[in-house]
């Protein structure tokens, strides 16, 4: 599987970098090993959502409890997620850092992925989400660590984008 | 039986638990009994309240964690109930006030009117603790030992399709979120630390 494993670790590292303990998620093929390096971790909870919205209240319990919180989810889990985001994490201030696997841009191969790209970040705008790109692995740590910072001084939502460019390795 | 009775019956028992409620007349009724640091009522966000408790009873294990929930919120998120299933912690209970309505918003029946038997679905979802209660004493004795007890649990209360008069509450949705985050910290005076 093309997925890269280096880079997946690399978002992972800086995940746990930035302090988060509780790790929510729904997988797809992007985040597989993301989700596998979570389940491999004794030091994080992983909760493996039947929806992503769900996501949305535990990371909200997780932050009012005291623990950092990160969701991982296709960007379709972020439509799946739009009232929870909205009337509660906005609503009630929390600070929730979003990685979204940005599916449905140049390459991509499924049909069926095409159509929830393109409304991904007017969504994320309209929302008034600060939104950034996971592209250059070499930034990935201080990105995600910003982004951190970021939500928990805003107490605001926080959308980071996995990239087709960082999370699909080209075989050589 | 009538949900403000049933709240009444366990008000000493959430004394030291966090305790998150959905929107409505649940949050007015336990207001009312009178409001403490530890109660979270979440206004909004339908469904995420058994979400938001397990959060928390993940992210703290010794402390006890009270749901309380209704018929129309758990039916928008009865997935949720297999993630409760699944990491089952003991220290959450999740109580369901069953009214077979959407009261607060026309009284509106909800599918339990027709038959749906939330903890029949609870139960087949693996929580394997989950069970109906009628009346004012089995609700209090079984919501009792749930929360004393160290097994999810989760217990529906099948209650008249009754609320408050008003649905005012003189606390605003912020303030309740910052000193319910306060009160959740080990050290409860909050000290920064």
């Amino acid at each position: 599987m093309p997925v890269s494993e280096r880079h997946s670790k690399l978002v992972y590292d800086a995940l746990v970098a930035a302090g988060v303990e509780v790790v929510s998620a729904l997988p797809e093929t992007w985040l597989v090993h993301l989700i596998r390096l979570a389940e491999d971790d004794p030091e994080r909870i992983l909760v493996r959502l039947a929806k992503e919205e769900e996501g949305v209240g535990v990371s909200a319990g997780a932050h009012l409890a005291g623990r950092k919180a990160a969701m991982l989810m296709q960007n379709h889990g972020l439509l799946q997620s739009v009232n929870g985001i909205v009337s509660l994490a906005l609503l009630y201030k929390i600070p929730l850092l979003m990685l979204i696997s940005d599916r449905g841009h140049l390459g991509e191969p499924d049909p069926w992925q095409t159509q929830g790209g393109r409304a991904t970040r007017p969504i994320l705008d309209a929302l008034g989400i600060v939104t950034d790109e996971l592209r250059d692995p070499a930034f990935v740590q201080l990105q995600v660590g910003r982004g951190m910072t970021l939500a928990q001084a805003s107490l605001a939502p926080v959308a980071l984008l996995l990239t087709r460019d960082l999370m699909w390795e080209v075989p050589a | 039986m009538r949900r403000a009775d049933c709240l009444e019956a366990i008000y000493d028992e959430l004394a030291g638990c966090a305790v998150v409620t959905i929107m409505g007349a649940v949050a007015v009724e336990l207001y009312s009994l009178g409001h403490r640091p530890n109660f979270f009522y979440l206004e909004h966000a339908m469904g995420l309240a058994s979400s938001m408790g397990l959060g928390i009873a993940l992210s703290q294990p010794e402390r006890k964690v009270v749901v309380l929930d209704g018929d129309g919120s758990v039916l928008m998120n009865l997935g949720g109930l297999t993630t409760l299933a699944r990491y089952a912690p003991g220290n959450l209970t999740h109580i369901v006030f069953d009214n077979q309505s959407l009261l607060s918003v026309g009284g509106f029946p909800t599918a339990t009117a027709t038959g749906s038997d939330l903890a029949g679905i609870a139960h087949a979802a693996g929580i394997a603790n989950a069970s109906t209660v009628t009346d004012l004493e089995a609700f209090r004795t079984a919501a009792a030992a749930a929360i004393a007890g160290d097994e999810l649990t989760c217990l529906v209360a099948k209650v008249e399709a009754v609320g408050p008069k008003s649905f005012h509450m003189d606390l605003h949705m912020l303030e309740n979120r910052f000193e319910f985050q306060r009160a959740l910290r080990p050290d409860p005076q909050g000290a920064p630390s």
